[in-house]
């Protein structure tokens, strides 16, 4: 036996340590069930439909595991990205160009998440409230800020994501998913391979003992809510893609589905432990279900009991799978 | 005394409030041994222990790295001068593999363009040094990637014990390093502390196990109400002598030699 034989880990371990893979099967089961059982899901374009409409909560979801893997949570990420929308439509339809409007709507975003991160840290309160705060201020801005209107964007660069191609010549395929592929990639290359990433995993298991391991505690945590913020302003870029037109009442559930996503894709809610895999597998499992239940004729109000349950169930797991482990 | 002293303290003063945990507490960590620090709860010992490795700031007194005053305002300005701590709680984290854990705060990068600009780490390059550290100290566990919770108590010990002689160049520090371990891995750990120790490393052993520190300490410092009481060797002193030190009721003098500290039955009375 070599010794690179040796250090390869057997499956189970290998099961136990990417949590994507429970998740990633419920992705599959869900597929082969409504392929099997409903005539019009399996198609190339119920499909890419199905991950068209996980793009934007599946973006947000991607800023809100980084979040969660500190033992954080943020409750104002969809408010970030409905504001950011509204900047870059307003700017646009104001005659500003297109480019600064974006850019701006993305910088307002990444500052609103430096604030959330800094309250975090330098005072020292619990994310759940401090992000409670700031989703009821920046709803109400956006509100204030839209003077109870939408705005329609017609600005090919503010739309640019919803552009489509046709891969095969027949599999659609818009901007917007290469986008989020890319982004998901580079963040599960910075949390897996760079020292940053295994400081957000340390910061968030035990942040006394990352501390003593000579981390800097508060700017990892501080830097995550950064990042999220960036991630939220390219998830309101994403949303004119979708729908070219800024609603200041757009994606009220936003915040609690992109938590929906990071749970179901085996991400825990204790910190420290998941992955940004699991959360795009998330989020195409819940629109999945979305979609392969309507096709089955399911009311709108039995899909989100269903998404319910799959939570609950999503957690106890993982909070079986960390006692037996502890 | 002809050798410096590694680790030296010079009348370490620390208050808490009204509360004096350390009174002008001594220190001295001669090169090449296990030093053991015994005291009751309460006498200021960790306090003692968390200026040397720099989580506490002394109020008064001074503090020498081979014979020079120095000045830690955190744990990594102890860790910068080779000092290195196994605190009680391990800080580990858990969920983390054991190669991960050993270079936790230090990681390493790749060389070149990769490392500089894509940060990219060195993950085999860790591994392989995680294994050949711990294969040094004769700690038998086979692949690096396993998280550290999956592992016993020892074994957890063991990588904290590893990490910090691993990065350790001068001294290592352990805060009670068995005392949540059974007989079996009290053994083996306190093996560890011996295996250092004779690679030329000083250890500083926090430990309320008598036996044990008569089992593996050179010298025994002896901590009482904020200040160094006595320092007595395995060699020339008994168990119940460093006991009744710590406690108070004997004293040592000048010439090392331990006697009643305060009479308390009247002169005369038969024992």
């Amino acid at each position: 036996m070599t010794t690179a034989a040796e250090r390869k880990p057997s499956v189970g371990e290998f099961i136990l340590r990417t949590r994507a893979v429970g998740p990633a099967l419920a992705l599959v089961v869900a597929v082969a069930l409504f392929s099997l059982t409903t005539r019009t899901f399996l198609n190339a374009d119920n499909l890419s439909l199905v991950v068209q409409q996980s793009l934007v909560v599946g973006t947000l979801a991607l800023g809100q595991t980084l979040v969660i893997l500190t033992n954080g949570i943020d409750l104002a990420n969809a408010s970030i990205a409905v504001l950011a929308t509204l900047i870059m439509a307003k700017m646009a339809l104001g005659g500003g160009s297109a480019p600064v409007a974006l850019v701006f709507g993305i910088v307002v975003a990444v500052a609103i998440g430096a604030i959330s991160g800094g309250v975090v840290t330098g005072l020292r309160l619990p994310p759940f409230i401090v992000t409670l705060g700031m989703f009821t201020i920046v709803t109400a801005a956006a509100r204030i800020y839209a003077s109870g209107q939408s705005y329609p964007v017609s600005d090919p660069l503010l739309g640019w994501l919803g552009n489509r191609q046709y891969l095969f010549g027949r599999i659609e395929v818009t901007y917007g998913m290469g986008l989020a592929l890319a982004m998901f990639l580079v963040a599960w290359y910075a949390l897996t391979k760079t020292a940053w990433g295994r400081h957000v995993y340390a910061v968030g298991n035990d942040p006394e003992a990352a501390r003593l391991s000579g981390i800097h505690v508060r700017r990892t945590v501080l830097s995550v809510y950064v990042v999220a913020g960036l991630v939220y302003g390219v998830a309101a870029w994403q949303a004119l893609g979708r729908v070219p037109n800024a609603d200041p009442n757009a994606y009220q559930l936003g915040n609690l589905d992109s938590i929906t996503a990071v749970v179901l894709g085996g991400t825990s809610l204790f910190g420290g432990r998941g992955s940004v895999l699991g959360t795009l597998v998330g989020a195409l499992i819940v629109a999945v279900l979305r979609s392969g239940l309507t096709q089955a004729g399911i009311d709108s109000l039995y899909q989100d009991v269903a998404t319910g349950i799959l939570v609950i169930v999503a957690v106890a797991v993982d909070r079986f799978a960390r006692g037996r482990q502890a | 005394m002809t050798e410096t002293p590694v680790l030296a303290a010079r009348g370490l003063v620390k208050r808490y409030g009204r509360v004096t945990a350390m009174d002008g507490a001594d220190f001295e960590l001669l090169p090449g041994e296990i030093l053991a620090v015994v005291g009751d709860n309460g006498a200021g010992k960790s306090t003692l222990i968390k200026a040397l490795s720099g989580a506490v700031i002394p109020d008064g007194g001074q503090i020498l790295v081979d014979g020079e005053p120095v000045r830690f305002h955190g744990p990594l300005d102890a860790r910068r001068h080779g000092i290195e701590t196994v605190y009680q709680t391990l800080a580990l984290a858990d969920a983390q593999d054991i190669a991960a854990n050993l270079f936790l705060g230090r990681e390493r990068r790749r060389g070149g363009l990769l490392g500089r600009v894509f940060r990219l780490l060195d993950s085999r390059g860790m591994r392989a040094e995680a294994e050949r550290v711990l294969d040094e100290l004769g700690i038998g566990i086979r692949s690096m990637q396993q998280p550290v919770e999956t592992l016993s108590g020892g074994q957890r010990q063991a990588v904290a014990v590893a990490r910090a002689a691993a990065f350790g160049t001068r001294v290592v520090i352990m805060d009670e390093p068995t005392a949540a371990l059974g007989v079996a891995e009290s053994a083996k750990v306190l093996d560890l502390i011996r295996r250092i120790r004779d690679r030329g490393l000083p250890v500083v052993l926090i430990s309320h196990n008598m036996p044990q520190v008569f089992d593996i300490a050179d010298r025994i410092h002896v901590h009482r109400l904020g200040r160094r009481v006595a320092v007595a060797s395995p060699r020339t002193h008994t168990m119940n002598e460093v006991v009744g030190l710590l406690t108070g009721a004997l004293r040592m003098a000048e010439d090392g030699t331990v006697e009643e500290a305060r009479p308390t039955v009247p002169a005369g009375t038969p024992e």
